[in-house]
């Protein structure tokens, strides 16, 4: 009781001391410091960029241009590599922004699917027993983490595709698949008009998956027996179209890759730039998620296998169960920016004239317009929009694997 | 599974005969031979770095030994998937750093042997778990993830989660080494209930108090080999060998 009195004692004295606020000058006062520092900071990026911005404005009005978004209905006037949808040289700059932007979409997914998956599989093989897969994760890592990204593009470009040979010699699988210095053919599949019955079915068997998985682990939880889903859905999403495929009469042709005259014509085109894009950012991004990886099952203490060992369970068990659930929360945060580097870094289509939305926006249309602060506004737009986006995806998804403690 | 050799009891649930172990050349384990019957209780001490975890740990292969036998409970511990499966499934093991899951709530750090191993429904491995959560007297936990609880708690869920298999032994790795001194009752407390319902366990442990109190054997490691081994009462009261009484009187008169 008496300690506590005197901790009431000068606590109540200090109160007093402090809220006797002549005994300070108001500059050392902490808040007010801040406060200032703030204003400082707030009036200093206003005046650097209502500089920049004049500044432009005015170099924009001495060459003729004028502000605004009204070039975008104006008519491109040059036509573009690829695109996902119709283009031609008459159409809009607006137009030709959504292709730059659906072009840089399918390369960054084409990317991040590709280096998800090299970058698990060598992760994984970071631990392997094999002393030869061991070491081809290391290999694989160290080679391309220390290369500059720039240069692999141009190695997969330049030294790699540029060799194929002409399209006469194509290297083939099959008759059906065809690669040459112009690029990749496959074939296609068209749809007959019964072919949305198959798609129906594959739809069908999709959504069958979750429900196959809610129903073994109820299943589970009531009787204890286990049901191998991965395989049971596997033979879902393959067997269930097929089938439906034979009952209505294969309702598809095949449009093949056919040569004529110096090219293949039909089927399904990967042009070069987009390989050798694709090939640089997955294989690069790769390597770096292949580290996140071995560092998210490294961060796992090993008493958490020997634990799951001492009740028995089987080493895939611990896997899934134990050692992947926990590596996540280490991995997903290096995921999330090793997607966001990838998209930013799918610019280098600029290097080889894939074109992406800088390589056709920034490059060709400011180019063409001069249209500076509205084209490079615009594409710093997209790529923010995409990239919080893939943070907030990632965000979810981590806050579901994050772990609870205290 | 094989058949344990001919010259065994079969009240021996573990044998373990002329076992070797190497790490490179460094020779931890020198011929170690122990005969565990059903139902005793040993504690193994020792200092640090003379094998006596590695030893224990033998026991549901956390480690490979290179030359000798051991046989747990009629089946003999060889390369071979199956055996050290139904090993693993006959011993639990607590360790020192209690090992919990810190991804799963204490309740499913407890079924998850039963369900994925013994594959049992889950609400049979939840009453099962609530039962020995009771038994180590915080059944009020069983929603909290590890990271919430204090260190003591967490051991007694490491007891709990190993009795949830239904082990026949159970082997105790410095089970007390990690925690508060105030904490440490409160495990010996479960341990000690524990081998008075007749539970095989073999027990690396410091806890002299322990030992006296449920042992009935307790063995002296130095240097990777069984220096020595007798009753509690004959063991402290007197050591036969040097290295016994010199370990004894570090560890008793400070």
């Amino acid at each position: 009781m008496f300690n506590e009195k005197t901790i009431e004692e000068v606590k109540s004295a200090n109160r007093k001391a402090s809220s006797d606020a002549t005994s300070t000058a108001f500059y050392n006062n902490p808040r007010i410091r801040g406060l200032f520092y703030q204003v400082a900071l707030v009036a200093g990026l206003l005046y650097f960029f209502v500089t920049v911005i004049g500044n432009t404005l005015d170099n924009m009005e001495a060459t003729g241009i004028k502000t605004g978004f009204a070039f975008l209905d104006a008519a491109a006037g040059y036509d573009v590599l690829m695109s996902l949808i119709s283009f031609e040289s008459t159409d809009t700059y607006a137009r030709i922004f959504v292709v730059g932007f659906l072009n840089t979409i399918l390369v960054s997914v084409i990317g991040i699917f590709f280096a998800t998956l090299f970058g698990f599989i060598f992760g994984v093989a970071y631990f392997s027993h094999n002393w030869l897969i061991r070491k081809l994760a290391v290999v694989y890592v160290e080679i391309f983490r220390n290369i500059p990204l720039l240069l692999q593009v141009f190695f997969w470009y330049f030294a790699v595709l540029s060799s194929l040979p002409s399209a006469r010699q194509s290297l083939s699988l099959g008759e059906a698949v065809f690669l040459n210095v112009r690029g990749l053919y496959f074939p296609k599949l068209v749809g007959g008009d019964l072919a949305w019955v198959v798609w129906t079915v594959l739809a069908l068997a999709i959504g069958g998956v979750f429900y196959l998985r809610r129903w073994a682990k109820k299943r589970q939880e009531i009787t204890g027996e286990q049901f191998p889903v991965l395989k049971a859905s596997l033979a879902l999403i393959i067997f269930a179209p097929l089938m439906a495929a034979a009952l209505t009469g294969f309702p598809f042709t095949v449009d093949y890759p056919a040569l004529k005259g110096f090219n293949y014509f039909g089927g399904v085109t990967v042009i070069p730039e987009l390989m050798a894009l694709s090939i640089a950012l997955s294989v690069y991004t790769g390597a770096f998620i292949a580290e996140a990886v071995r560092a998210g099952i490294q961060s796992i203490p090993r008493g958490q296998t020997e634990a799951a060992r001492s009740l028995g369970l089987r080493e895939n068990k611990i896997m899934s169960l134990i050692i992947v659930p926990q590596a996540m929360r280490v991995i997903v945060p290096l995921l999330n920016s090793e997607y966001q580097s990838l998209v930013k870094n799918s610019t280098l289509a600029a290097a080889i004239g894939y074109p992406d939305l800088f390589n056709v926006f920034v490059g060709t249309a400011l180019n063409q317009t001069g249209q500076a602060i509205e084209t490079i506004f615009m594409t710093i737009i997209v790529y923010f929009i995409v990239n919080m986006v893939i943070s907030f995806l990632m965000n979810r998804f981590n806050s579901a694997v994050s772990l609870v403690s205290r | 599974m094989t058949a344990i050799s001919s010259n065994s009891n079969t009240e021996d649930v573990i044998v373990i005969e002329n076992l070797n172990k190497w790490y490179g050349n460094f020779h931890v384990l020198r011929d170690i031979n122990l005969r565990v019957k059903k139902g005793e209780r040993i504690v193994i001490c020792g200092p640090s770095g003379s094998g006596k975890s590695t030893m224990i740990r033998c026991i549901n292969r956390l480690e490979e030994f290179q030359e000798g036998s051991l046989v747990v409970d009629g089946v003999e511990m060889i390369e071979d998937v199956k055996n050290i499966e139904t090993i693993r499934k006959d011993v639990g093991m607590v360790f020192q750093h209690f090992n919990l899951f810190p991804h799963l709530t204490i309740l499913e750090n407890l079924t998850l042997g039963p369900i994925w191993v013994q594959k049992k429904p889950k609400a049979e491995a939840e009453e099962i778990a609530m039962k020995y959560l009771e038994r180590v007297k915080i059944p009020d936990q069983a929603n909290k993830y590890p990271g919430q609880l204090s260190g003591g708690q967490q051991q007694r869920v490491a007891i709990a989660r190993s009795l949830c298999m239904n082990p026949n032994i159970m082997l105790f790795d410095e089970p007390t080494s990690a925690l508060d001194p105030e904490m440490i009752k409160e495990v010996l407390d479960v341990m000690i209930e524990l081998a008075q319902e007749g539970m095989t366990m073999l027990c690396v442990t410091h806890e002299m108090g322990f030992a006296k109190k449920v042992a009935d054997r307790v063995i002296f490691m130095d240097g990777g080999e069984i220096v020595e081994e007798n009753e509690p009462e004959a063991f402290f009261s007197n050591p036969q060998v040097d290295r016994t009484q010199q370990f004894l009187e570090q560890i008793l008169n400070h």
